[in-house]
């Protein structure tokens, strides 16, 4: 009986779907891929034209002003001077140009997005099974149709992770909005304020700590992308890891991992200082 | 308070939940809030309410938490959408306006004052007062100079930089009323507002709102919990339960004259002398002694037949002259004399309309006669004997009299 019902083609519904947004819309991937790529290599171009010491010297300046803590401001140089040190800092920078570009996608795709379901209940109820699914589909599913769009490379890699990582920003921004208290929003609208006026002189600063909280979290799964997206030709300390570990070389393979953990960690706590400053 | 109508408020009803038309036909057939929610789990907030409010005069809706009172007033300005009824300010229905009208006539008409403050924790006391008129596009010079009248007025000039979260409750409130004055609304409406604040807090914002009112005379709609509030700010009460209005009246109409055992329950704890006046415990003297026209013959008729021992004479201003004792003009007759005007007894003690029955009892202690009760123009209108004063305070259950 079980077996009379004809297996379901997911599979080929899937590939058919692709097939169709890769040959119909290959004028919006290929935008996207010229000014994702101009992006990237833009950044990267104009962090390479430092040398590495004024960089750390620039780094370390802006670690101790958001933060104002020396330990911090101390692991900032130490770490970054290891990482020029072990002969890690071209994929260092290139790991972090991705991952500007890809939070700044994430931002610009996120932040309106967490704003309309905030606002508005349909939407919510849309979106939150899909950021569902995003964050649940493993990784790699989606380094598939990111090569038949993109092809091999940095934007492919970027794609992908945009998708991993934007859906923290939306929820922490719907969150923020949905946070804002109810006798604020009622005393905006007794005044007579319009929806736009609501969101930009009350709701979006209310939430901004909040949204900041969600982009902290989109850059740091960006950072653990960085190796999987390597998988699909991105350039970086992700791929110092790939090779390792295609090479066996344990040794290469940890030196790069700790490179990650080093630029993350700085990330994280520059970024966690504004969202406190913020808060105060 | 002028006698023109601001607000008229008819029929007004508020039901929450799916298809509350349903509530609506039941509540017609004279349903009430709990035999709805059984019949159809439908909530009723507010159940055909009816009042008018005037120009200028503070109205408080009281009743407990859940009666309705803050549902209604949101009705008012349409934070809350009515089910039916019709509210109808300055010729305006409220109802009939579409989103972008409705946000005008809410930035025209209403200042709004809120419980827990509402105050925008990013901004400034300043911009925070100026928010009203920032979105109505005021420029800023002129907003910030708005702003700061009124913050003046509510006694917070020098604190327009700093953050709300720096002000204590009461002056946050401050700042609350201000931003609602700034605007120089039609309407202030006040949502519980000064019940977040401690007693001693509380009782200076309601004697500076009684202050302000002088000056301003806005019409103002004012929420509360607290009877002794509503009896000190009030112009009128308008007086809540489960959604509906049990009564309408002055403080005085409230106090003496308790619509139901409800609001006799309310009434209760309240202690009479500080709220009753002269007026409302004094008798209205229909027996008066006319100077001009009255002998002592016709004198003492009135008082047999009004069983009094004493007579009060008015000249034909109907202003008092003074008392005529029950003695001295059975002795004019006796003697055969035709006139009054020598046994006038001048020493009397004259009382105005308002004064607090509180006051009263001091004034009875020292005074041979009954009070006279005068109006602003010295006219005569009414008597308060003791016996009649005693058993009006009793009657409302007051036990420690000074």
């Amino acid at each position: 009986m079980w077996n009379s019902i004809p297996r379901i083609p997911l599979g080929d519904w899937v590939e058919a779907l692709i097939d169709f947004l890769v040959n119909n819309f290959s004028i919006v991937t290929k935008t996207f891929s010229n000014i994702t790529d101009a992006g990237v290599t833009w950044i990267e171009s104009s962090m390479f034209a430092l040398p590495p010491w004024l960089f750390i010297i620039i780094v370390a300046l802006l670690a101790w002003f958001t933060t104002k803590r020396k330990g911090v401001t101390v692991f900032t140089v130490v770490g970054l001077l290891f990482i020029w040190n072990i002969n890690l800092w071209e994929p260092a920078i290139s790991t972090v140009a991705l991952v500007i570009v890809a939070t700044l996608i994430a931002i610009i795709i996120g932040v309106p997005i967490g704003i309309f379901s905030a606002l508005y209940e349909m939407v919510y109820k849309i979106v939150t099974p899909i950021l569902d699914f995003m964050q649940t589909l493993p990784a790699f599913v989606y380094l598939i149709p990111a090569i038949s769009f993109f092809g091999l490379g940095k934007v492919p890699a970027i794609f992908a992770t945009v998708i991993f990582s934007v859906p923290p920003t939306i929820r922490l921004t719907a969150l923020g909005i949905k946070q804002v208290p109810g006798d604020l929003i009622e005393c905006a609208d007794a005044f007579g304020s319009n929806k736009p006026q609501k969101l930009f002189k009350l709701q979006l600063p209310l939430a901004k700590t909040t949204i900041m909280a969600g982009i902290n979290q989109t850059v740091m799964l960006a950072l653990s992308m960085v190796v999987i997206a390597a998988m699909i030709g991105a350039k970086g300390l992700g791929s110092e890891v790939w090779r390792a570990i295609q090479r066996l070389q344990p040794g290469k393979g940890f030196e790069a991992g700790i490179g990650i953990v080093i630029v993350a960690i700085i990330l994280d706590r520059i970024l966690q200082s504004i969202t406190d400053k913020k808060k105060q | 308070m002028g006698d023109k109508v601001k607000i008229q408020i008819k029929n007004v009803s508020k039901v929450f939940g799916d298809h509350p038309e349903r509530a609506i036909d039941l509540l017609n057939e004279g349903y009430t809030k709990d035999e709805i929610m059984e019949k159809t789990k439908l909530a009723v907030g507010v159940a055909q309410a009816t009042f008018d409010v005037y120009e200028g005069e503070i109205v408080v809706v009281m009743g407990l938490s859940g009666s309705g009172k803050s549902t209604l007033v949101r009705c008012i300005n349409r934070l809350i959408e009515p089910t039916a009824g019709e509210i109808i300010i300055d010729g305006t229905n409220v109802l009939d306006l579409d989103e972008k009208e409705l946000r005008k006539f809410r930035q025209k008409y209403f200042g709004m004052v809120f419980q827990h403050f509402a105050l925008f924790p990013h901004w400034s006391v300043l911009r925070n007062t100026s928010y009203g008129l920032e979105i109505q596009g005021v420029d800023k010079a002129e907003r910030e100079e708005k702003a700061m009248r009124a913050l003046e007025l509510v006694g917070l000039k020098g604190w327009e930089e700093n953050l709300p979260s720096q002000l204590s409750g009461g002056m946050q409130q401050r700042v609350g009323l201000a931003r609602a004055l700034a605007l120089d609304p039609e309407v202030l409406l006040m949502d519980e507002a000064f019940s977040a604040l401690d007693p001693l807090i509380r009782s200076d914002m309601q004697d500076e709102l009684i202050n302000l009112q002088e000056k301003m005379k806005k019409t103002i709609l004012f929420i509360s919990h607290d009877l002794d509030e509503a009896l000190k700010l009030g112009d009128r009460i308008v007086l809540m339960k489960d959604g509906a209005i049990v009564q309408i009246g002055t403080p005085e109409e409230i106090l003496t004259n308790p619509a139901d055992d409800y609001v006799r329950k309310f009434v209760e704890d309240v202690d009479s002398s500080k709220v009753l006046t002269a007026e409302s415990v004094m008798k209205k003297s229909e027996a008066v002694a006319y100077l001009k026209s009255d002998g002592p013959r016709s004198a003492l008729r009135k008082m047999r037949r009004n069983n009094l021992a004493s007579l009060f004479v008015v000249d034909d201003k109907h202003k008092v002259v003074g008392i005529l004792n029950v003695r001295d003009v059975a002795r004019n007759v006796n003697k055969g004399k035709d006139v009054i005007s020598d046994i006038i007894d001048k020493e009397i003690t004259q009382v105005h309309l308002d004064t607090p029955a509180h006051d009263l009892f001091n004034l009875m202690e020292n005074s041979k006669y009954p009070l006279a009760v005068v109006d602003d123009e010295k006219h005569l209108k009414g008597v308060i004997v003791r016996g009649s004063l005693i058993s009006m305070l009793s009657k409302q259950g007051v036990t420690d009299v000074e």
